[in-house]
C-alpha cells in the first residue's frame, strides 16, 4: 500500500507554498512514497522511554548582555529586497480591499 | 619554478613568510589554474579576480611594513556558496538566490579575511547543500578531477574538486550528513567536519540547524588543522556556539604525522560491515585497517546497534527542520519574487516564486519535512526520529567508553557517473550512510584518503567524542603519512 497519496501530495504543496505542476505531483507522489517507505523503519525501535533530542549541545537560555551594538543600515537591510519603498519591504497586496477599507 | 599551484597550505604560508614569493604570486597562480581548467571542472560558481588581488596586495604591504602576519596569511581559500560574503553574490546553488549580495560576512568569512587568507571565489553546490553530488545545483554540476565524467560527490562538490584540480589549496564546506567528508573521500582530499558548535554557524545559510556544520577542506590532514585553527572557537553570534577553545588540532596533526599510534584504540563499527559497501571500498578499508594496526594502533570492533537507522532518523529530522528554514524564501526580504502583477495575492506569488526558485530536490525535502511534522504524522515521524537520534548518542558515547576514536569507510562507494543515481533520490541518500550518525551525535569526523579503487579514490573516515577533534586529526596525520599521496591524473 502506498504510504502517501496523490491528493495529499498536493495537499502538502499547498501547505508548503509550493505551485507545483499536475506533471510534479505524480512525479513526487511516486517519490515520496519510496522515501517514507524507508523512513518509516524509525517505528521498529523501540523508543517508549527514550527522551527525545533536538539538539546536541546542552546550551540554555544563550543572551548577548543588552546593550547597543552596531547593525545593518536599513538601506543595507534594504538592500537584497525584490522591492521596497519607504524604508519598507514592499509586499503584494495581503487583504482583499472591502477588507482593508 | 615550481608551479605554485603543487604546494600545500602549509608550505605556501612559508613562501609568504620568507618573502620567497609575494601573497600576489600566489594568488595570480590560483586565478591562472582556475582560468586554465574551470572550465571542464565548474568547482566555482564565482570568481572574485578583484577581491583575491585585493586582498593578496594588503598581505604583501603588511609583510613589507613588518606587521606580524597569521600562520596562513597570503594563502587563497575557496568558500562554499553556502557562507555569506559581503557585497559578493551568494546562491547557496539556488535560482532563488541568483542575484543575490549579502550585506554582511559570515563569522568564518570574517574570520578567513582577519588571518589574512585570500578569498578566491565562492564554490558550486546541490542546491542548499541538500545532495551528494552536486548535480543538485541549478548552476550545473562539478565534475571530477579524477575522472571528468563522474561526480565530485556533495553538497559541497565544489570545495572539494577545487582542491583536487589545484585550484585552491583550501577550502571551507558544510556537513549536514556528509557534505564536507563525501566528497572528500570522493575526490581524494581531506574533509573535516568539526564538532558541532565548534564552528560558528553565524552567515551560514539554514539547511537544518540542529546538524549544520561548518569545516575546513584541504588536501593534506595538516593544512585542515591549520585551517581550522583560524575558522573555529567560539562566536557570540550564534547560540549554538560552545563556549570552549579549539582543541589543539595542529599539534595533534603533527604529532600523527611521526607515524606512531602506539597506546591509540581504534573501533570498527560492526553494523557497518554488512551494510553495502562496494568491494573495492572495503578492500581500501581493509588495507588501511592493517595499516593502522602496524603504525601501533589497537583495532577491536564495537557495536553501534542503532546506526542502521540514522538514515532513516536523519531524513526525518533534516527535512523537518528544512521545511521550516526554507520558509525565509518566500519572495519578501530577498531573492527571488515571481508573479508580483498588482492581482495576485501574497500567498499566491509566494506560491509561484518558490515553485519557480527552488529545484526538485528542495522541494522534496520541503514537502518530506512538512508531512513529519504535521498534525497526526508528528510522534511517529519526527518525535520518534528525534528519540532515535538519542540511542546513536548513546551508542556513541557507549562506544567512546572502549575505544578512543571510531573508523569506517567514509562513504560505501566511489565516485558515480553524472546522472547515475538522480532518478531515484533515495539511492543518492545511501550516500551518506556512514557519515550521518556524527551529525545526529554532534560529534567530529574527518575523512582521509585512504587507497584506490578501480583507480579511484577511496576515504577512510575517523570519528571522535565531542570536542576531541584533535584525536581524529592524529589518526588522519598518521594514516596520511604511511600511505599518501593520491594524485589524480593531469587535466
Amino acid at each position: 500500500m502506498a504510504a502517501i497519496s496523490r491528493e495529499e501530495v498536493a495537499h502538502l504543496a499547498r501547505l508548503s507554498r509550493l505551485a507545483v505542476t499536475e506533471e510534479e505531483l505524480d512525479t513526487l507522489a511516486g517519490q515520496l512514497d519510496v522515501i517514507l517507505q524507508a523512513v518509516a523503519q524509525v517505528g521498529e525501535v523501540t523508543a517508549a522511554d527514550i527522551p527525545p533530542t533536538s539538539h546536541s549541545v546542552p546550551l540554555t537560555n544563550v543572551l548577548r548582555d543588552d546593550v547597543v551594538a552596531s547593525c545593518l543600515t536599513p538601506q543595507e537591510a534594504l538592500s537584497g529586497a525584490p522591492d521596497a519603498a519607504e524604508q519598507r519591504f514592499r509586499v503584494p497586496r495581503i487583504l482583499d480591499e472591502d477588507v482593508a477599507s | 619554478m615550481t608551479d605554485l599551484t603543487s604546494f600545500s597550505a602549509a608550505e605556501l604560508a612559508g613562501l609568504v613568510a620568507r618573502g620567497e614569493s609575494s601573497a600576489v604570486e600566489v594568488t595570480q597562480a590560483h586565478l591562472d589554474r582556475i582560468s586554465a581548467v574551470d572550465d571542464r571542472v565548474h568547482a566555482f560558481l564565482h570568481v572574485d579576480t578583484e577581491g583575491a588581488l585585493d586582498a593578496a596586495r594588503d598581505v604583501d604591504s603588511r609583510r613589507a611594513a613588518g606587521e606580524p602576519l597569521g600562520p596562513l596569511a597570503g594563502v587563497p581559500v575557496a568558500v562554499k556558496d553556502v557562507l555569506t560574503t559581503k557585497g559578493v553574490p551568494t546562491t547557496a546553488g539556488s535560482k532563488i538566490l541568483a542575484d543575490w549580495r549579502p550585506p554582511y560576512d559570515s563569522t568564518i568569512v570574517r574570520r578567513l579575511r582577519a588571518a589574512g587568507t585570500v578569498m578566491l571565489g565562492k564554490t558550486n553546490m546541490d542546491e542548499f547543500a541538500m545532495g551528494s553530488s552536486t548535480e543538485y545545483s541549478a548552476f550545473g554540476p562539478t565534475h571530477n578531477p579524477w575522472d571528468l565524467s563522474r561526480i565530485p560527490g556533495g553538497s559541497g562538490g565544489g570545495s572539494s574538486a577545487a582542491l583536487a584540480a589545484y585550484e585552491t589549496p583550501l577550502s571551507i564546506g558544510s556537513d549536514t550528513g556528509g557534505s564536507i567528508r563525501q566528497p572528500g573521500a570522493v575526490t581524494g582530499t581531506v574533509g573535516v567536519k568539526p564538532t558541532y558548535g565548534g564552528t560558528s554557524r553565524y552567515g551560514l545559510i539554514a539547511f537544518s540547524s540542529s546538524l549544520d556544520t561548518p569545516g575546513p577542506c584541504a588536501r593534506t590532514v595538516l593544512d585542515a588543522a591549520l585551517l581550522h585553527e583560524v575558522i573555529g572557537g567560539h562566536d557570540p553570534l550564534d547560540s549554538t556556539s560552545i563556549p570552549a577553545p579549539v582543541p589543539d588540532v595542529v599539534a595533534a596533526a603533527r604529532l600523527g604525522a611521526s607515524g606512531d599510534l602506539t597506546g591509540v584504540r581504534l573501533g570498527v563499527v560492526r553494523e557497518f560491515a554488512g551494510e553495502g559497501a562496494e568491494p573495492g571500498v572495503l578492500a581500501a578499508f581493509r588495507a588501511a585497517v592493517e595499516t593502522l594496526t602496524k603504525l601501533g594502533a589497537e583495532v577491536v570492533e564495537v557495536s553501534c546497534p542503532h546506526f542502521q537507522y540514522a538514515l532513516p532518523a536523519y531524513y526525518l529530522i533534516a527535512p523537518s527542520e528544512c521545511s521550516s528554514n526554507l520558509a525565509r524564501f518566500d519572495g519578501v526580504r530577498f531573492g527571488l519574487r515571481v508573479g508580483d502583477d498588482g492581482i495576485r495575492s501574497l500567498e499566491e506569488v509566494m506560491s509561484a516564486t518558490r515553485e519557480a526558485g527552488f529545484g526538485p530536490e528542495v522541494k522534496r525535502r520541503v514537502m518530506l519535512g512538512t508531512y513529519a511534522l504535521s498534525s497526526g504524522y508528528y510522534d511517529a515521524y519526527y518525535g520518534q526520529a528525534q528519540k532515535v537520534r538519542t540511542l546513536i548518542s548513546r551508542d556513541f558515547t557507549t562506544a567512546f567508553d572502549q575505544v578512543d576514536a571510531l573508523i569506517s569507510p567514509t562513504t560505501p562507494f566511489v565516485a558515480f557517473q553524472v546522472g547515475a543515481r538522480t532518478a531515484d533520490p533515495y539511492q543518492m541518500y545511501l550516500a551518506d550512510l556512514f557519515t550521518i550518525p556524527s551529525n545526529l551525535y554532534g560529534g567530529p569526523g574527518i575523512s582521509v584518503p585512504c587507497g584506490l579503487a578501480d583507480g579511484l579514490p577511496v576515504g577512510l573516515q575517523v570519528m571522535a567524542p565531542t570536542m576531541a577533534d584533535d584525536r581524529m586529526y592524529r589518526v588522519a596525520a598518521a594514516l596520511e603519512s604511511a600511505v599518501g599521496p593520491f594524485t589524480p591524473p593531469a587535466l
